[in-house]
């Protein structure tokens, strides 16, 4: 026990002496959660639009008051001819420009129809599908309004509710995300540049020149990970509660389980990769190619599996990022207790024993 | 018997880097391995540390065999690999406290037999191990391999790199070792270090070329060596080896160690050819016969 603990001594002091890696343990996880929660979004928040009225009349105007009211878009220019559209989008600021058509309201009560032109810019397909939604919305709410006095016999009402993320933040679904790619790096990544350093420097040789059992060397190494990847852990959650007033609606005990187990299952991948490479950058490659692309893509977090190709949504299967996703957005949001996502805790632990013990009998007792 | 090697075998791919060895060494003994880079020393080292696998033939340490009773030597035995392989971000105390507790051991507790080298380096035992100079590092390795008692020390080149005057405090302190009753194997590819062995082997490409007392091998060298010197080395070299009767020459320091073929060479012949060949300043002494000479005689 006492050569244990003086394993894991020298271990906090290579992570607290190495100022690069110990970076990237705690500042990255803050980073990423902050650019995920503030940039990278599907939210859309003050949209530059430009308005071509060609008829000037009572109801276009109601319509686009009704359009600067919202808080999604600011009107930002009036414009007087077909020319100017092309021009305002390649100025770049305006996202969205709203054609009426001549005699608009005229139309509307003689005809009983008439046309509005969206054009959005489509650079961003995703931007310009939202705005597109945002502003048809807003005109069928209009539409609405004006139909109110005129019955009409048969009529389907859709009710939606989002439930779980009724806002539709996206920070919600990215907090688990993120979490799952912070654990996945810092645990594998850290690990297995740590042990492959030893190999490196050629500590290695005398550690396998020692009494210490390959057991006691694995646990050591990967002991302070546990350690600093719960913190991060942690400091992921309460920036999403502080910050982005996530809510917590499940167990906090079984959420700290879960992702106990699975910084536990990405610390057993990383001792198996450093048993597989020999150098720190090979170990770093495998771990970024091997683990990083596969979590980020084919988990879920980013892409949803149901609609990727039967191929690769077999592949997701064995990637436990994705078991780890499922079970935290249903903790998290759903508020679910372990009766519902046992069976995703049991992939999980079944893939660490199994990648613990594929480790320990890959380690290497001698050079060879 | 410490350490008994048996026809043992290892190669890799397809070079074999040891070849049919045997040597024994007694306990107590400092027994030393000298041979060039790449002779597969340091193979032979890994072969009785269990880090690698004889291919062939068996070695016992400390009267445990190498490959089934790895873990028994692992606890017995103290290795300093060629390459300095401490922790550069840890500082020296922290080393040397890390190797004791690995071993189940602590400095207090082997304080006496580490005393001579580390007090040498213990006004620096805050200092990061990355930071020491060549010579401070071989000592702290050297501490860290002996912290927990060894009955056995391997020291593979360990005053590689290492200045002139460390070199020599260095193997003042293996005989003090030794003296304590402590076997050790050491290797070097340094010739002037052989001498200072109880028994030494010469190795070359993975074979023992010889293995006695440095004494016994310098006494049976079989020529007369002569140390020659002139102006223009260079040429001397050339104009040597035209000579009919000669049968080695090759540089040794200051000068060039010139053998002859004949047991009755007069060096007064071979002043008269190299005047003949116009060299200036010509010197020629018979002097002392070093390892380095028999190594080359052997290693031909």
């Amino acid at each position: 026990m006492k050569r244990f603990i003086g394993f894991i001594k020298k271990e906090f002091y290579h992570i607290f002496r190495d100022r690069r890696s110990l970076f990237i343990l705690f500042g990255m996880p803050i980073a990423q959660v902050l650019l995920f929660g503030f940039a990278i979004t599907n939210e859309i928040n003050n949209v530059d639009v430009a308005f071509f009225d060609k008829s000037k009349d009572a109801i276009t105007e109601e319509i686009i008051n009704k359009i600067e009211a919202s808080k999604y878009f600011t009107n930002k220019q009036m414009i007087t001819n077909d020319a100017e559209i092309e021009s305002v989008f390649k100025k770049g600021k305006v996202k969205a420009v709203l054609v009426f058509d001549t005699d608009f309201s005229e139309k509307l009560t003689k005809e009983n129809k008439t046309t509005v032109q969206i054009i959005t810019d489509a650079t961003d397909p995703n931007t310009a599908n939202t705005i597109n939604n945002y502003l048809s919305s807003i005109l069928q709410k209009y539409q609405q309004e004006i139909n109110k006095e005129i019955k009409i016999s048969h009529q389907i009402i859709t009710q939606t509710r989002m439930v779980y993320n009724p806002e539709l933040k996206s920070v919600f679904t990215f907090v688990p995300g993120v979490m799952t790619v912070i654990l996945m790096l810092v645990s594998a990544m850290m690990t297995s540049i740590s042990i492959t350093r030893e190999k490196e420097l050629g500590t290695m040789e005398i550690l396998l020149v020692s009494p210490l059992k390959p057991f006691q060397v694995i646990l050591g190494k990967v002991f302070p990970y546990i350690f600093l990847s719960v913190i991060n852990a942690v400091v992921i959650v309460l920036l999403s509660i502080f910050i982005f007033k996530m809510p917590i609606e499940g167990s906090l005990f079984l959420f700290g389980f879960e992702s106990v187990l699975f910084i536990i299952n990405a610390l057993s991948l990383g001792i198996l990769i450093s048993t597989i490479s020999s150098t720190q950058q090979t170990a770093m490659m495998i771990s970024l190619m091997g683990l990083m692309l596969p979590v980020i893509l084919l988990s879920g977090f980013i892409f949803p599996i149901a609609s990727m190709p039967l191929p690769l949504q077999m592949i997701s299967h064995i990637i436990p990022a994705k078991w780890f996703i499922i079970i935290i957005k249903a903790i998290l949001l759903k508020g679910v207790g372990l009766s519902f996502i046992w069976k995703e805790t049991l992939v999980l632990i079944g893939m660490t024993l199994f990648f613990i013990v594929l480790s320990v009998k890959k380690y290497k007792i001698r050079l060879e | 018997m410490s350490i008994s090697v048996k026809n043992i075998s290892k190669s890799f791919k397809k070079v074999t880097a040891v070849n049919d060895v045997s040597f024994e060494v007694k306990e107590g003994e400092l027994f030393g391995l000298i041979g060039p880079d790449g002779a597969g020393k340091t193979t032979i080292f890994r072969m009785l540390t269990t880090l690698l696998i004889p291919e062939n033939g068996s070695a016992t340490v400390a009267g445990f065999d190498v490959v089934d009773d790895y873990k028994e030597i692992r606890n017995n035995v103290g290795y300093m690999p060629g390459k300095f392989s401490l922790y550069q971000d840890l500082t020296v105390e922290e080393n040397l406290d890390f190797f004791a507790t690995i071993f189940g051991t602590t400095i207090e507790e082997n304080y006496e037999l580490i005393k001579d080298i580390y007090v040498q380096i213990e006004p620096f035992k805050k200092r990061r191990a990355g930071k020491l100079s060549g010579g401070m590092k071989q000592k702290l390795a050297l501490s860290c391999a002996l912290i927990h008692k060894p009955k056995v020390l391997f020291l593979d080149e360990p005053t590689t790199g290492v200045d002139p005057v460390s070199r020599k405090e260095f193997w003042e302190m293996l005989k003090r070792l030794q003296q304590k009753g402590i076997t050790i194997l050491v290797s070097t590819p340094y010739m002037d270090e052989a001498a200072l062995c109880d028994r030494i082997a010469l190795i070359q490409d993975g074979k023992i070329l010889q293995i006695d007392t440095p004494q016994e091998i310098i006494k049976h060298y079989p020529k007369k060596i002569y140390d020659v010197r002139a102006d223009n080395m260079y040429r001397l070299i050339e104009s040597l080896k035209s000579f009919e009767h000669h049968y080695s020459v090759y540089p040794f320091g200051e000068f060039v160690h010139y053998t002859d073929k004949r047991d009755d060479f007069n060096p007064q012949e071979l002043q008269l050819y190299l005047e003949a060949k116009d060299h200036q300043n010509i010197k020629i002494e018979i002097t002392t016969t070093t390892i380095e000479d028999t190594f080359m005689e052997l290693a031909k």
